[in-house]
């Protein structure tokens, strides 16, 4: 007689569950969709995306500077952080430049489109423990999106920060983000630095590398500066050396600098690799990281 | 544990027991230049075709458990919703006759990665956990250096383990299942001789390693040694085929793509393996590539299988098989990248 070995069904219920974590929820997205298109440039869009199911919705938050995965059937699936307030539930603003397969498709959709959510994921800035400090929050290009999370952060509780700047760099006058935002961030007692490296005939402000802007605000800081501040960076990879560089200079401490690493990603769970940094995968131990891991992972920055 | 021996002619009876299921074994493929028999995994269809006593396969298993290509969904598409079905692309057992000990292995260090931390996966586990594994004893080839990894011997990762000892074979029975299918056949209780020629076996075999690797310290030598101009030469050498990902039974990374129909009714989410030598393999959107040379894709294989994977898991991410070795067109092979990252003479 035959023996005939016994199959192990692991999806018994056909229906894949919600939880975040285990097998079933493995391949599970929230079914969502965009309920608003706001241009901010000739490449980039702000889109809102909402949760459909309310129960769904209430259940999902994110803490400043996790990513979702986003995903158009049959066009394909890519990461993008959240750059929306964290106290939104079910709620959130994805920044998307027009620039790869899904990204093209998607500066042809409408209002109403139906897509697929998943995550959040990774690491986030622990805007908690920088309570009763400065915070030094600098971006380049893109970088801002990432960092429109933990600004929002520090807004809805201005007072429980010390000093806050905010560094920002882009490469023309007409690439800044967020610009409508940035009467309100001032209203808040925020430092606003924008620099742009080729100005146009418009362009009032500054004009230069990041560094500079930079280098100026940590000469005029007192001696209290590399004790009591915290420094946030985002942007492409050759800013992080140099920025970096200066922060480190001025005595802030390796754990109390944070830079949010940009990498391909297909899976988001830590599987397909294409994230790995050594075998760190920037989707689980990332996309922020400490200055001091970054030290420590080859070829990070 | 619990060992039982069974005579060599028994071990048909073991076979017909299991064969109403797909059998995937060591099969006979071919001649090699020097007129030596070539094998690989394939579907084994009667027992006189199952090749116990191979030498190696060109490639791994994996295709059983980690197919290259994989639809992870389909969607139905409708005017202004859709529908997602997840099918794990498995539906009945397997059972794998004649694994040897760094493919079991691989098995378990797959494991650790793909069935552990915060987001197993169950297509994975869905194959893995309906995979019947029936091991058997090697003989060490030349370019075999798993006593190096540690992966000569397997504790666990399968339902049976055979060694030859002549007219019988040992066994090692890790699960029920494979108990109550051998309490059906004609097995024995080993004999204290049994014990001795078992150990003797396992002595001999010890001996017959030629290749091997110094893994002393070796995640701080890959940290130090990061710099080094040894990897721009293997770098300079590397075609970035990704053969080696092909053959190599732990190597798990992989891409995702989606295709719509032309009706544009149905879509699908389709997985394909992929390898960290391939020169997109680190590319984002926009055309920023994290590893564009050769020798800095080369040297992140080492550098996850070697260091990353041992500082995660406490062990490395390579069972020491040398089929990457034996497939690169290049002829780069692990035991000579990493001596010579060790500054070691070759």
């Amino acid at each position: 007689m035959e023996q005939k070995l016994k199959f192990v069904n692991i999806l018994k219920e056909k229906n894949l569950q919600r939880p975040a974590h285990g097998l079933k929820a493995f391949e599970y997205s929230y079914p969502a969709e965009i309920t608003n298109i706001y241009p901010m440039t000739e490449n980039e869009r702000l889109y809102q995306i909402k949760i459909r199911d309310e129960e769904e919705r209430n259940s999902f938050s994110f803490k400043p500077g996790q990513f979702v995965m986003f995903e158009v059937p049959g066009i394909g699936e890519a990461p993008f952080s959240i750059s929306s307030s964290s106290v939104r539930k079910g709620v959130f603003d994805l920044c998307i430049r027009h620039i790869g397969n899904l990204t093209n498709f998607l500066s042809q959709v409408k209002l109403g489109m139906r897509v697929g959510i998943s995550g959040p994921f990774g690491s986030s800035f622990p805007i908690e423990d920088m309570v009763g400090q400065n915070i030094l929050l600098i971006a380049g290009g893109l970088g801002i999106v990432p960092l429109r999370a933990p600004i929002l952060s520090v807004l809805e509780n201005r007072s429980r920060y010390r000093k806050v700047d905010i560094i920002y760099g882009a490469k023309k006058p007409r690439e800044l983000l967020y610009t409508y935002e940035y009467e309100m961030w001032k209203k808040f007692d925020i430092s606003l630095n924008i620099i742009v490296d080729q100005a146009d005939e418009t362009w009032q402000g500054d004009t230069g590398l990041i560094t500079k802007p930079l280098a100026a605000r940590i000469a005029g800081a007192g001696p209290a500066f590399s004790t009591n501040s915290y420094a946030i960076v985002c942007g492409p990879p050759v800013m992080y050396k140099f920025v970096c560089k200066l922060l480190i200079e001025a005595g802030v401490p390796a754990r109390k600098i944070f830079v949010s690493l940009e990498r391909r990603m297909h899976c988001g769970r830590g599987k397909c690799c294409r994230c790995n940094i050594g075998s760190t995968y920037t989707c689980l131990d990332g996309p922020v990281f400490d200055y001091w891991s970054v030290m420590n992972l080859k070829e990070a920055i | 544990m619990i060992f039982k021996t069974i005579k060599r002619d028994e071990l048909a009876n073991l076979y017909a027991k299991l064969a109403q299921h797909l059998i995937v074994g060591p099969v006979r493929k071919g001649l090699d230049k020097n007129n030596k028999a070539m094998y690989d995994f394939d579907r084994v269809d009667k027992f006189a075709d199952l090749c116990l006593d191979y030498d190696t396969t060109k490639h791994s298993a994996k295709k059983y458990f980690l197919p290259f290509t994989e639809t992870l969904c389909t969607f139905k598409i409708f005017k202004d919703s859709w529908h997602k079905k997840v099918d794990y692309n498995i539906n009945e057992p397997i059972v794998m006759f004649g694994l040897h000990p760094c493919d079991i292995n691989a098995f378990n260090k797959l494991d650790k990665v793909l069935l552990e931390g915060v987001y197993p996966t169950p297509y994975y586990a869905a194959k893995r956990k309906n995979i019947f594994i029936i091991g058997v004893d090697c003989q060490p080839q030349p370019w075999c250096f798993c006593r190096s990894m540690d992966t000569d011997t397997v504790l666990h990762g399968f339902d049976l383990f055979l060694t030859d000892l002549g007219d019988r074979y040992f066994i090692e029975i890790n699960t029920a299942t494979a108990y109550e299918i051998l309490q059906q056949l004609d097995i024995q209780d080993p004999a204290p001789q049994d014990h001795q020629l078992f150990l003797q076996k396992t002595n001999e075999k010890a001996d017959k390693f030629i290749a091997s690797v110094d893994t002393t310290d070796l995640t701080k030598i890959l940290d130090m040694e990061f710099q080094s101009p040894v990897w721009q030469e293997w770098g300079d050498r590397c075609l970035s085929c990704g053969t080696c990902a092909n053959v190599c039974p732990t190597c798990y990374c992989y891409g995702v793509e989606e295709e719509v129909d032309l009706d544009l009714k149905n879509a699908r989410k389709n997985k394909h393996s992929y390898s960290c030598n391939l020169i997109d393999f680190a590319e984002v959107a926009g055309g920023h590539n994290f590893r564009p040379e050769s020798h800095t894709r080369l040297k992140y294989r080492y550098y996850h299988k070697h260091r990353g994977f041992v500082e995660a898991f406490e062990e490395s991410l390579c069972v020491g098989c040398g089929r990457c070795g034996q497939a690169c067109l290049a002829d780069i092979n692990v035991p000579e990248v990493i001596a010579s990252v060790r500054q070691e003479k070759i």
